[in-house]
């Protein structure tokens, strides 16, 4: 037990005394919480708009106020000439053109229909998507409106033969659907993982870099003393890392953690192991920082990208979810949503729990076994 | 104390030792002497269980390096030839840590380490690594010490160490001897090997000779004259190719020319002469360990 202490003591004190170190672990978290949930936004307003009207009638400028009373709109041109309106289109000017045909008031009274016209920069697929979304929903919504107005004015005739269903979505769990209690659970996740998995993979191969490893592996000291002492420190600085990072996503943002702290902080100390486990691993399979550098990059970059945070697994093809389920971060970010949007219980998780236990039991073995305090 | 039998080990099939036998006796100073890339380190980091022999056997006291490598590992000091300790701690806590790993206190093992340590104990509380080398090698000494063994390995110690430093560090050498510690220490400094009770002299992983310096030099067996003053190698070629010389060679400020059988320093001038070189300040010397190298070197090639 007193060498562990004194092991540990060690560690601190090299953490401690790394000038890049301190900086790294206050400023971290603030700048990964804040500024990433804030970038990582899919909702987007503000497109512009160009409209083309021909008709220039009461329902066509309706129509148009519609669209510019909205925040998703903004209105960037307006003519009676198609060509100006692609050439708006074509230099990025305006996103998306509102062509509205000369007989369109004319014709929505007398026979019931409408023709519109709507041309979208899909140069950037999900914005296309999405403007094309809410131009259908705040056209559906004026043609709706218009209907039951003409149906009160001239009688039950046009009403009959029109009948509109709406569609009253209710969000469960994040009822603004607010971007940043959906991204902010999943960026605690990164934030652990990127921490944890740097430091300890840079450590034991600095010992080998500066050859310190040399007197060390000449003493008596165990290799799971060794191991513990160099995985401690780390596993407490995580924990205060995701602890920061929770209180700022609570004061900063009132992200709700619906669920209980106990079960968040139990995963997040099994989740430590697994990945401070996998950055020893790296550690002692290398010879240089430079080398530890590159293989956990490659790894976190595929475990984040494929993690569910920024594309969500149900949208990856068939493959590709089969793979993300030897992905370690795709549990846990299952696990923060689930605690703190939905306040999943410990009985809700036991699966992930299983699964995350089980790859930190691995990663940490992988470790010891694979450091030798003898070569050759 | 030390007794190593056909130790061989090669680095991606190129042998760094080849059939290494020798024994140490418990309290000797024995000297590892020779160039750099000879296999110094090799064998020291088989001999403290850091590398795995490719063949042979080897023992520190009754524990073998392989088969006992725990055991030994509390019984051995060693002192690897680059500074391996943390540099971010102070002299104190690299000292206390290396204590504690050993299950020790510095309060305990005070007095083996007292005389090294009580030089450097005034920058106690300065980092590892703003240390001067010669204090470094001294740190270092320390924590190699600090669990009581029985034996030390000293991986070239004083390479690129000021002279000054380089004796005070022989001289604590001699009194950890004196103190009936087994010390093996390895130099590519010549001039070292004379203060160690026995030496082997190793080239290219072979051991050349093994004996204490006073034996190997007389064993020398050669005329062995020194010309002061540096003449250029053309002319050193052409006394290594004159009758009867059988090395020619530089040897810090003079030359050093051998001959095959006994000579008359008469002849020697006469020969000198003739080749072109002044020889009015020709005269014999007795060879030292460096002269016994160079000539064992020779007989190898």
């Amino acid at each position: 037990m007193r060498k562990i202490r004194f092991i540990l003591i060690k560690e601190f004190k090299q953490i401690f005394r790394n000038r890049a170190m301190l900086p790294l672990i206050i400023i971290m978290p603030i700048v990964q919480i804040l500024v990433l949930s804030y970038a990582v936004d899919y909702e987007i307003k503000n497109l512009n708009l160009y409209v083309v009207d021909f008709d220039n009638s009461r329902l066509s400028r309706e129509l148009q106020s519609k669209f510019t009373s909205s925040d998703y709109f903004r209105l960037s041109g307006f003519g009676q000439d198609l060509n100006e309106a692609e050439f708006a289109l074509s230099s990025r000017e305006s996103d998306l053109v509102l062509v509205i045909p000369s007989n369109f008031e004319r014709q929505l009274i007398a026979e019931g229909t409408g023709d519109l016209q709507i041309l979208i920069d899909a140069v950037d697929g999900s914005k296309a998507g999405l403007a094309a979304g809410y131009g259908g929903s705040i056209i559906r919504d004026y043609t709706g409106q218009i209907t039951k107005e003409y149906a009160l004015r001239y009688g039950a005739n046009i009403g009959n033969q029109v009948r509109t269903v709406e569609t009253l979505p209710q969000f469960r769990f994040n009822p603004l659907m607010d971007y940043k209690s959906y991204m902010v659970p999943g960026i605690l996740v990164i934030l652990v993982t990127m921490l944890g998995a740097f430091l300890s993979s840079m450590n034991i191969v600095r010992e080998k870099e500066l050859g310190t490893i040399e007197q060390i592996n000449v003493t008596p000291i165990r290799k799971y003393e060794f191991i513990l002492g160099k995985t401690i420190p780390f596993w407490i600085i995580g924990i205060f890392v995701f602890s920061l990072g929770l209180i700022e996503a609570k004061v900063a943002f009132n992200i709700p953690i619906a669920g209980s702290l106990w079960v968040l902080y139990s995963f997040t100390g099994v989740y430590l192991f697994l990945v401070l486990g996998f950055g020893l691993f790296i550690s002692t399979i290398t010879e240089t920082q430079q080398q530890a550098m590159f293989i956990s990059w490659f790894f976190l970059v595929i475990f984040i990208l494929m993690g569910g945070l920024f594309t969500p697994i149900e949208n990856m093809p068939p493959w590709a979810q089969t793979i993300t389920l030897f992905n370690p971060i795709r549990y846990f970010i299952e696990v923060t949503r689930a605690v703190m949007l939905k306040g999943s219980g410990f009985g809700d998780l036991i699966n992930n729990f299983m699964i995350i236990s089980g790859y930190a039991v691995f990663t940490i073995s992988l470790a010891v076994l694979r450091y030798r305090k003898t070569t050759g | 104390m030390i007794e190593v039998k056909n130790i061989s080990k090669s680095y991606a099939g190129i042998s760094a030792i080849k059939d290494i036998t020798f024994t140490v006796e418990k309290g000797k100073l024995f000297g590892f002497i020779g160039p750099d890339g000879a296999g110094k380190t090799t064998l020291i980091r088989i001999l403290t269980t850091l590398l795995l022999p490719d063949k042979g056997e080897a023992r520190v006291g009754d524990l073998d390096v392989v088969d006992d490598f725990k055991k030994l590992r509390k019984s051995i000091g060693y002192m690897p030839g680059r500074f391996s300790l943390y540099e971010d701690l102070s002299v104190k806590e690299n000292l206390s840590l290396f204590a504690a790993i050993f299950g020790t206190t510095i309060e305990k093992n005070y007095h083996l380490i007292e005389d090294i340590y009580k030089q450097i104990e005034p920058f106690r509380n300065r980092r590892a690594g703003a240390l001067s080398g010669g204090m470094k090698q001294k740190l270092a000494l320390s924590c190699a010490m600090i669990h009581a063994p029985e034996v030390i390995f000293l991986d070239e110690p004083t390479t690129g160490v000021d002279p000054v430093s380089r004796k005070e560090f022989w001289q604590m050498l001699r009194k950890l001897k004196d103190a009936g510690i087994t010390i093996l220490v390895s130099t590519p400094y010549m001039d070292e090997a004379a203060l160690c009770d026995e030496v082997a002299l190793i080239q290219d992983g072979d051991v050349l000779q093994i004996d204490s310096p006073q034996d190997i030099i007389e064993s020398y067996g050669n005329m062995l004259f020194s010309i002061p003053g540096h003449v250029g190698f053309e002319l050193i070629d052409r006394l290594r190719k004159a009758d009867g010389v059988q090395n020619a060679y530089l040897f810090g400020e003079e030359i050093r020319m051998v001959f095959k059988e006994t000579i008359e320093q008469d002849s020697v001038q006469h020969i000198v002469q003739s080749v072109g070189v002044p020889g009015e300040l020709i005269r014999p010397v007795t060879p030292t360990v460096e002269d016994c190298f160079i000539q064992l070197m020779q007989k190898q090639e």
